[in-house]
């Protein structure tokens, strides 16, 4: 270990001075320089996109239909498919996450139950999304004979947002100070009257929060939603219609070549979308880590 | 300011009475009863009787079984995995963990204060009126009676009765815990225990809160646990001594403190340890 | 009353069950429609076999294991010392303030949408690399500098957490005795920090495996071996997804045997990884 003064035992009148080169200088610009990089790439890709995305992203292009292919016209029946695709997947999936988490932070003590469905949860955030689309095709397209619709992809997505929502609800349920719960049985509350009084209330912006978090990830997603959702122009009528989310049209625009000016378009709206959806997310985050009620010590 | 004259007049009536008051019927009987936690015994063949509307003060060092006492006697102990007891626990005759016991039942005769106040997230109105309605009261009428009387009697109502529908988040240290109080009186219980209710609280709200509970101690039978002998002293009645999950001594207050039998009650109530 | 609460309690038990039952149904299907491809065609000649060409009835997918093989590990040369080196500024350099922008900021990578990445490698990487460096710009590198930003989020927040788990008296401990900030990281806080970050680095590696639009957009998606790194690539992932919108028959259960391939891998990736996250724990 080297020592940081720099005179060696004698504690003269200059032992307590700074060195003149304090080891790991170098250490620490390199820790620095990485931090500055990546936040520059990070900027670096949402100025790209929106730069040259800008100029398309008028309100013809957000509102009208697609023409030729996409080589002209807008990205309506995109946005709309977007949309509902994403919400039909959160009101899937919050529900059952929701009560993962209830069950396994509420209902039941660590043990090979709660272990199964820990590994279930976990095994599952693993998988790529592309095995996603692999199993969302072959179980709700053909086997249950949903085809090609929002709700097949719906039910894909749903089943991909399942364990970043238990994971954060099982977080917000856990931060709720036990002396809530006992108090609530102190005073005769049965478990579930617990639960839905006072301990999901108080856990519910941590709740939420993980809930848009996932939802801006369903946003974005491509490679399980292809197989499930289609790719159909057109704009939906029902849950039983096929659509062409925003990534799926952005991505068959840039790699087909059919319009890069569109697809910078789609890309800008749709980074817009995530970024919106992310901010919300840590807004609300931000907002009750200061309003957090804690117990007075 | 009118509640606290009432409350120091009362003082005066119960510190006369309390004395008197020992050797009513029973209330709460530890027999022979022991309580574990896996393999570690918190509780060591406790045999201890408190009378019906008395006073009992439990006081000991920390890990001396005391909390362990008041959540056995509420079964909040229930949700700790691992844990089982031997002999009995009685609460009016009636053992605590037999078969056929409601815990929730249980729970609503036995009300409970915490070391820290603890205001549930939500008005000071509901917080009040949060266990009757997990009984079932829903009449709204019912429920403003429930919730006024509560606070009275927890000498609260006249600091928050303008402003019963705000969070009870906005209450300070004290009256939090006067709030956990009235939130108890709200449900009606015949044993109200504290858990080193004024640990988090400035001497003049501790003292408010000991005088409540001698005046509660004329209706309800009141368990205060504390790891202060000078709180134990001061709050008079009945005083047991709890060492390492053990009774070592019990008796009125004014003798234990002037003659104490044991060696260690003693030490503790001089400060060699603790 | 008693009744809403076995309702309850039945109710979450069921719900509790669902991830378990769709992970259950994942593994079901996928092996189910992989299985008697591996019966007709024969493991060997699947895993060993280095020509696709699902037109003759070659099928072998040793190309895209060594793809996906080399583009991971080319992203984690990248990914992990600059997540780690983030991480490091983070939890232990930068004014609490600054981390406090900055580490949203880095979690904020994590949801931009794959396809975006890949359109950029299209954009700008591809470009840069055929005119710098020569071929044909879709390459190894081109796969593997995309995918080494992608997987930045869950390098630097995992080695964040597992830095931060480290007790404080470690670094007060050191710096006492007269060590300066970088000698107690160095010394002290990455070592009790390491098994965490382990895992840090095999979760990005599952992320970098089971990558597939932005890989997609920028590998070339050749079914060679790549002799270089300038050289175009096929992944695992890409395959799938290049071809399952036409293929049919025994190409098609073939492309489900590379997902039981597939998954085979993250699984594997799964396993290690929890248990030097379990390791950590205890």
């Amino acid at each position: 270990m080297a020592p940081s003064s720099g005179t060696d035992g004698a504690y003269g009148p200059g032992a307590l001075k700074r060195p003149k080169r304090s080891p790991g200088r170098f250490g620490m610009a390199l820790v620095q320089g990485c931090a500055v990089l990546t936040v520059a790439v990070l900027v670096f890709i949402i100025g790209y996109v929106m730069v040259k995305g800008a100029r398309v992203m008028t309100p013809g292009f957000l509102l009208g239909s697609p023409e030729k292919m996409g080589r002209e016209g807008g990205i309506f029946p995109s946005i709309v498919g977007t949309v509902s695709l994403t919400l039909a997947s959160v009101i899937i999936a919050a529900p059952l996450g929701i009560g993962t988490a209830v069950f396994l932070t509420e209902y039941t003590q660590e043990g090979l139950f709660s272990r199964i469905v820990r590994f279930g949860t976990e095994s599952l955030a693993g998988i790529p999304s592309i095995i996603f689309g692999l199993f969302g095709f072959l179980f709700f397209v053909i086997r249950l004979g949903m085809g090609w619709s929002i709700l097949s992809g719906s039910l894909t997505l749903a089943a991909m947002m399942l364990p970043t929502i238990v994971r954060t609800s099982e977080e917000a349920l856990r931060s709720v100070p036990d002396v809530y719960k006992e108090t609530a049985y102190a005073l005769g509350a049965s478990r579930w009257q617990t639960v839905a009084s006072v301990v999901l209330p108080t856990a519910m912006p941590g709740i939420v929060t993980g809930v848009i978090l996932a939802m801006g990830r369903a946003v974005g997603e491509t490679a399980a939603v292809i197989f499930t959702a289609g790719s159909s122009l057109r704009l939906p009528k029902s849950i039983f219609d096929p659509v062409r989310t925003l990534p799926v049209h952005f991505y068959i625009l840039a790699r087909e070549g059919i319009s890069i000016e569109n697809a910078y378009g789609t890309a800008a709206v749709l980074l817009s979308a995530v970024l919106l959806v992310d901010f919300a997310a840590y807004y609300i985050l931000h907002r009750i880590s200061k309003k957090r009620p804690v117990a007075r010590r | 300011m009118k509640g606290e004259k009432m409350a120091s007049m009362s003082r005066l009536q119960a510190e006369s009475q309390v004395e008197n008051r020992i050797g009513g019927p029973p209330k709460v009987e530890a027999q022979g009863f022991s309580f574990f936690y896996g393999k570690t015994q918190a509780l060591k063949s406790l045999d201890l009787t408190v009378p019906e509307n008395s006073l009992l003060t439990i006081m000991g060092p920390t890990g001396s079984g005391k909390t362990t006492f008041l959540k056995a006697l509420n079964r909040l102990n229930d949700r700790v995995p691992g844990i089982s007891h031997s002999g009995s626990l009685l609460l009016g005759g009636k053992d605590v963990y037999d078969r056929d016991v409601d815990v929730a039942t249980l729970r609503r005769r036995v009300g409970m204060v915490f070391a820290l106040p603890v205001p549930l997230p939500m008005s000071i109105y509901e917080n009040v009126a949060f266990g009757p309605r997990k009984r079932g009261v829903s009449s709204k009428k019912r429920l403003d009676e429930i919730v006024e009387e509560a606070l009275v009697s927890a000498a609260l109502w006249d600091e928050v009765k303008d402003r019963l529908d705000s969070s009870a988040h906005n209450l300070s240290g004290g009256q939090q815990q006067r709030l956990s109080l009235a939130r108890v009186l709200a449900v009606d219980p015949e044993v109200i225990l504290l858990d080193e209710p004024t640990s988090g609280l400035d001497p003049i709200s501790t003292l408010k809160i000991e005088e409540l509970l001698r005046v509660l101690s004329e209706r309800y039978t009141v368990i205060l646990v504390t790891h202060n002998p000078v709180q134990a002293a001061r709050v008079q009645g009945e005083v047991a001594f709890f060492y390492m999950g053990e009774l070592i001594e019990k008796g009125p207050a004014a003798s234990m403190f002037v003659r104490p039998k044991d060696k260690r009650t003693e030490d503790y109530i001089t400060g060699k340890f603790g | 009353m008693n009744r809403k609460e076995k309702f309850a309690e039945v109710v979450l038990t069921v719900v509790g069950l669902t991830s378990v039952a769709v992970l259950a149904l994942i593994i079901f299907f996928i092996f189910r429609e992989g299985a008697p491809f591996f019966a007709e065609v024969g493991l060997g000649s699947f895993i060993g076999g280095t020509k696709w060409s699902p037109g003759k009835g070659q099928f072998g997918v040793l190309p895209m294991i060594a793809g996906s093989f080399f583009v991971t590990l080319g992203a984690l040369v990248i990914g992990v010392p600059l997540g780690l080196g983030c991480a490091l500024y983070l939890s232990e350099f930068a004014p609490k303030r600054t981390a406090a922008i900055l580490k949203p900021l880095i979690e904020i990578l994590a949801g931009i949408p794959s396809v975006v990445f890949g359109f950029i490698g299209l954009t700008v990487i591809v470009p840069l690399i055929r005119d710098r460096l020569g071929g044909p710009g879709f390459s190894v590198l081109a796969s593997a500098l995309v995918l080494g930003i992608m997987i930045l989020p869950t390098m630097v927040s995992i080695s964040y957490d597992a830095l931060r788990a480290v007790p404080q008296v470690y670094r007060e401990g050191m710096l006492a005795v007269g060590a300066n900030r970088w000698q107690a990281v160095t010394s002290v806080v990455l070592p009790a920090a390491r098994s965490g970050i382990l895992a840090a680095g095999i979760l990005s590696m599952g992320r970098a495996v089971g990558e597939t639009m932005a890989v997609i957009m920028v590998a070339g998606n050749a079914t060679i071996i790549p002799g270089s790194v300038l050289d175009p690539v096929r992944t695992l992932t890409s395959n799938i997804a290049l071809e399952m919108g036409y293929a049919a028959g025994l190409h098609r259960q073939a492309l489900f045997a590379t997902g039981v391939v597939l998954f085979v891998i993250i699984g594997a990736l799964n396993i290690v990884a929890r248990s030097f996250v379990r390791n950590r724990v205890r």
